[in-house]
């Protein structure tokens, strides 16, 4: 069999397309893939089969009847399994929704399918979306293609290892407070966390509603726009997702930097990894060569990220999880890992009453001044550029027994996500054999801008054709 | 010790949209076979969201604008988290501090006949949950869940603590319930659940002004007359307590229909704590100054307005007046019927009377029939004379067989004569006056 497994989407989708490449062929060699590497890597729970190689067979038939199709028709991708997907299990992670299977499909999954993807399988995660690792999920951690003592990041483990291990193009993931761009970063591999609202939540299990937004990882920026293009917009079924219409995210994505300002903030380059820093810096100064100016910023708030993260994701986690009481679903709640447990605990705690107000109440309104934070500076620069992660990959079990120091991983990327504003995470280089990756950040709705960043710098860095050795 | 009881309603009324409030199923369920009326959304399936019913929106406001309140520009939806095997979600998406309406009140008449105004802190908009049902099946007891009802639109209005007997307790209920349905938002029905009351009970002593350091608030009520007779009962069980020197206990407690008294349901320290925060699902609400002027302009006259204009207009009296706008469909029925009273001069006092008294059916009875029937009924004759004459003649020459019975002695016959008479002029007689007249035509 050929090996597809370093196709990016754009290139299969015009092979596909000019009839080259059946689409059926690249959907096996995917699952082949996928079936082979799982007992390695762990990145699928639920691998669908039928499922992809009946959607691919239509595609190919479609195509050959001379149809006009979505550059994603005939695609494989994986979908992390907080997505509910139509007769195919979604268990969030848990063992607790082992045996769920929804009657319906997220909106972003029905997009999808009206793109005509073929769908691998369902990748795991941490359960709930509750971790920075991969290892929290209730059927075994994913590991890290890239050198497989190490986790891969999480929440959405095992779309960033699927996509990076190539068994599929793309996977759709989430991001509460770095879940794509995390693992993204450690596997080298591209993540976007889109700006809150611009891609429908409707369907995917909420973790933290006020934070959550629908993501994915590609190989390559340009195959991330591509999929942006077909899960953003309004959305009826979800009254956080804008009417502001959504843009063609590929056209001019060749756009030069010109000129562009790049804003860098002095409080995400102090005391970690000098060999990280220096990494990101030496991207920066690529953007600079063409043509960026580059400018020194700052976001004062920025200490206060992760404490107030951790108020309002768990108040908002311990609300979403209470329908998961044991009546319906078929599992109790001794089904919750200590993870989920904790964050039910803590989020109980601040919205008790005599305690909102010390904690999510104040919480808020240091949200809001994060947020201003960022507004300011977008007056003055168009993107900011920053490190995803203060660490390389992390050994697996380093951290488990430290929630804290597992929390910790997120700083770099909470505000962001408190923030609302979109974040594009691209590989910027490797340390030994272990990626790292940078966050472009842009104001609300930016999202085609961080493409043209990420692209210009892409092109002239090429990371992504580094594929770990598995 | 004298004792005067502090009594505030909480009163859940059903809207009737033609969705529920966060989902397109229809909030229709009565009756429906369980289970049938639900989606992700209802049925709090992972990953599902909420959309909010504007209808039920428009029918909290009009509601809220009706009994006086302001309505708030900025409102929010809120999550109350609780756990209940009814609640699919584990919270129920409800209003905590900015409701849709607030500050209103509404007018009914105290014991000694004088209006009395109950003041409302707000009018706020939630969710309904499901329906338990307990049963046995194969001999198991279980418990069922009925989804059908999960996320009908509920409206909530809470009373300040100004009602002082059972009596008034129900007069404000009824006024709640009868300004529901001029309002055309919801049938309020207490029998089959779209209006609910929970009344919140403590008693002071006479003469103070301060709230009582408890209060114990009512379930499981399910008409006006349980509402009155569960308030009555709490009254002489506290005033009992607290003549014993005690202080009654802050709970919740039942209603038990059978037995005719409270039962305590739950005690302070198991008492909630919702832990109340913004639905995150549901982006704040704005609305402009000129919408509430809009919905307030809009608003069907009130009851109260119209038993005033009924009293006027129709120069009714007090109890007339009273009884005719109970029912806005009663009191269109009268004005209409009065519009075509009016052309054939018929009174609206007699009018009156005859729908009080012989309670037609509204439903099938157009106005104007009724009118003709009181016609008939009121004027002595409707046929001139000569006319009259004519038709006793013609019945007599075609009766021969009762005119012969009648004179052998049967006096029968004679009505037999009359039911004829009345036949011949279709009903548009007096049936003394026919009679009269044959007798005088039989004898000469």
């Amino acid at each position: 069999m050929t090996d597809f497994s370093n196709l990016t989407i754009h290139e299969a989708s015009k092979l596909i397309q000019s009839k080259t490449l059946k689409a059926l062929e690249l959907t096996e060699a995917c699952i082949g893939r996928a079936k082979k590497l799982n007992q390695q890597l762990n990145s699928f729970i639920t691998i669908c089969e039928e499922e992809a190689i009946n959607r691919a067979k239509k595609v190919d038939k479609l195509i050959a009847n001379g149809q006009k199709m979505n550059p994603l028709a005939g695609i494989p991708i994986g979908i992390k399994d907080l997505f509910s997907t139509k007769d195919i299990r979604t268990t969030a992670g848990s063992k607790l929704l082992e045996n769920y299977v929804p009657v319906y499909d997220a909106t972003s999954v029905y997009s999808l399918n009206n793109a005509n993807v073929c769908i691998v399988g369902k990748t795991n995660l941490d359960a709930w979306a509750h971790g920075s690792s991969g290892e929290n999920s209730d059927f075994g951690p994913t590991r890290n293609p890239h050198d497989l003592s190490r986790v891969p990041g999480g929440s959405s483990s095992g779309s960033a290892v699927s996509v990076s291990s190539g068994s599929s193009l793309a996977a759709m993931g989430t991001d509460t407070g770095g879940s794509i761009r995390l693992p993204a970063s450690f596997c080298n591999v591209v993540g976007l966390k889109p700006t809150y609202g611009r891609v429908s939540r409707y369907g995917v299990i909420a973790m933290a509603s006020s934070l959550d937004c629908i993501g994915h990882i590609t190989k390559t920026v340009y195959d991330n726009a591509l999929v942006l293009n077909v899960t953003a917009g309004e959305d009826g079924f979800d009254s956080t997702c804008t009417a502001q219409k959504s843009d063609d995210y590929t056209k001019d994505i060749e756009k030069s930097v010109k000129g562009l300002k790049i804003g860098i903030p002095k409080e995400y380059f102090e005391n970690f990894d000098w060999k990280i820093k220096n990494l990101i810096l030496e991207a920066v100064k690529k953007l600079e060569k063409l043509g960026a100016k580059i400018e020194d910023i700052s976001l004062p708030h920025t200490e206060y990220g992760v404490a107030t993260y951790y108020i309002i994701q768990p108040s908002e986690v311990s609300s979403n999880l209470a329908r998961y009481d044991g009546i319906r679903f078929g599992k109790t709640r001794e089904q919750f890992g200590s993870e989920a447990k904790r964050r039910i605990i803590l989020g109980t705690y601040t919205l008790s009453s005599g305690y909102y107000d010390a904690y999510y109440l104040k919480a808020m309104k240091v949200r809001r001044l994060i947020r201003n934070d960022f507004v300011d500076v977008f007056k003055k620069v168009d993107v900011i550029i920053c490190p995803v992660s203060p660490t390389l990959p992390f050994k697996l079990g380093e951290k488990v027994s430290d929630p804290l120091q597992m929390y910790l991983a997120d700083i770099f990327t909470v505000t962001a996500s408190l923030t609302g504003v979109p974040s594009l995470a691209v590989p910027c280089g490797f340390i030994g054999d272990l990626p790292v990756g940078m966050q472009i950040i842009g104001p609300d709705f930016s999202e085609k801008l961080l493409y043209q960043v990420g692209y210009a710098y892409e092109q002239e860095t090429n990371w992504y054709k580094k594929t770990p050795k598995i | 010790m004298k004792y005067e009881p502090v009594i505030g309603l909480e009163i859940h009324i059903e809207l009737a949209t033609k969705s529920k409030m966060f989902c397109s199923c229809s909030a229709d369920y009565f009756g429906a076979k369980p289970n049938t009326h639900t989606c992700p959304i209802c049925l709090g399936l992972p990953g599902a969201m909420p959309k909010a019913n504007n209808e039920a929106i428009k029918f909290t406001q009009k509601f809220g604008s009706a009994i006086g309140c302001k309505l708030l520009l900025s409102s929010k939806f809120d999550r109350k988290n609780y756990f209940y095997p009814d609640l699919a979600k584990g919270f129920q998406v409800s209003q905590y501090d900015l409701p849709f309406s607030e500050e209103g009140f509404l007018q009914i008449k105290a014991e000694n006949g004088d209006l009395k105004k109950v003041r409302i802190s707000r009018a706020h908009l939630e969710e309904d949950t499901g329906k338990l049902t307990h049963a046995t099946i194969n001999n198991r007891r279980v418990t069922l869940v009925d989804f059908n009802r999960s996320g009908v639109p509920l409206m909530e209005i809470v009373s300040e603590p100004d009602v002082e007997s059972a009596q008034e307790a129900k007069l404000y209920a009824q006024k709640i319930r009868q300004t529901a349905r001029y309002m055309g938002i919801s049938d309020a029905d207490m029998e089959k659940g779209s209006m609910r009351i929970e009344p919140n009970i403590s008693l002071r002593e006479m003469g103070t002004k301060t709230l009582p350091s408890y209060k114990v608030e009512l379930k499981n009520i399910n008409s006006f007359k349980f509402a009155e007779k569960a308030i009555d009962y709490e009254i002489k069980r506290q005033t009992e307590i607290l003549n014993k020197g005690e202080v009654p206990a802050q709970e919740t407690r039942g209603f038990n229909e059978q037995k005719g008294i409270t039962v305590s349901q739950r005690s302070k320290e198991f008492a909630h704590d919702y832990r109340y925060f913004p639905e995150p699902d549901l982006p704040p609400l704005h609305f402009t100054e000129r919408q509430s002027e809009k919905i307030k302009n809009e608003l069907p006259e009130l009851p109260d307005e119209k038993y005033q204009r009924f009293i006027k207009k129709f120069n009714l009296g007090v109890y007339d007046a009273e009884i005719l706008t109970r029912e806005q469909k009663v009191a269109e029925y009268f004005e209409e019927a009065a519009k075509a009273g009016g052309k054939a001069q018929i009174s609206t006092k007699v009018i009156a009377n005859f729908i009080i008294n012989q309670k037609p059916n509204i439903e099938k009875f157009l106005p104007a029939d009724l009118v003709s029937q009181i016609y008939r009924k009121t004027q002595k004759t409707y046929i001139p004379d000569d006319e009259l004459e004519e038709i006793v003649k013609k019945v007599l020459g075609e009766n021969k067989k009762a005119v012969e019975d009648y004179k052998k002695g049967k006096d029968a016959a004679l009505q037999v004569l009359v039911g004829a008479v009345m036949g011949e002029s279709k009903g548009n007689i007096d049936p003394q006056k026919a009679k009269a007249m044959l007798e005088n035509l039989l004898t000469h």
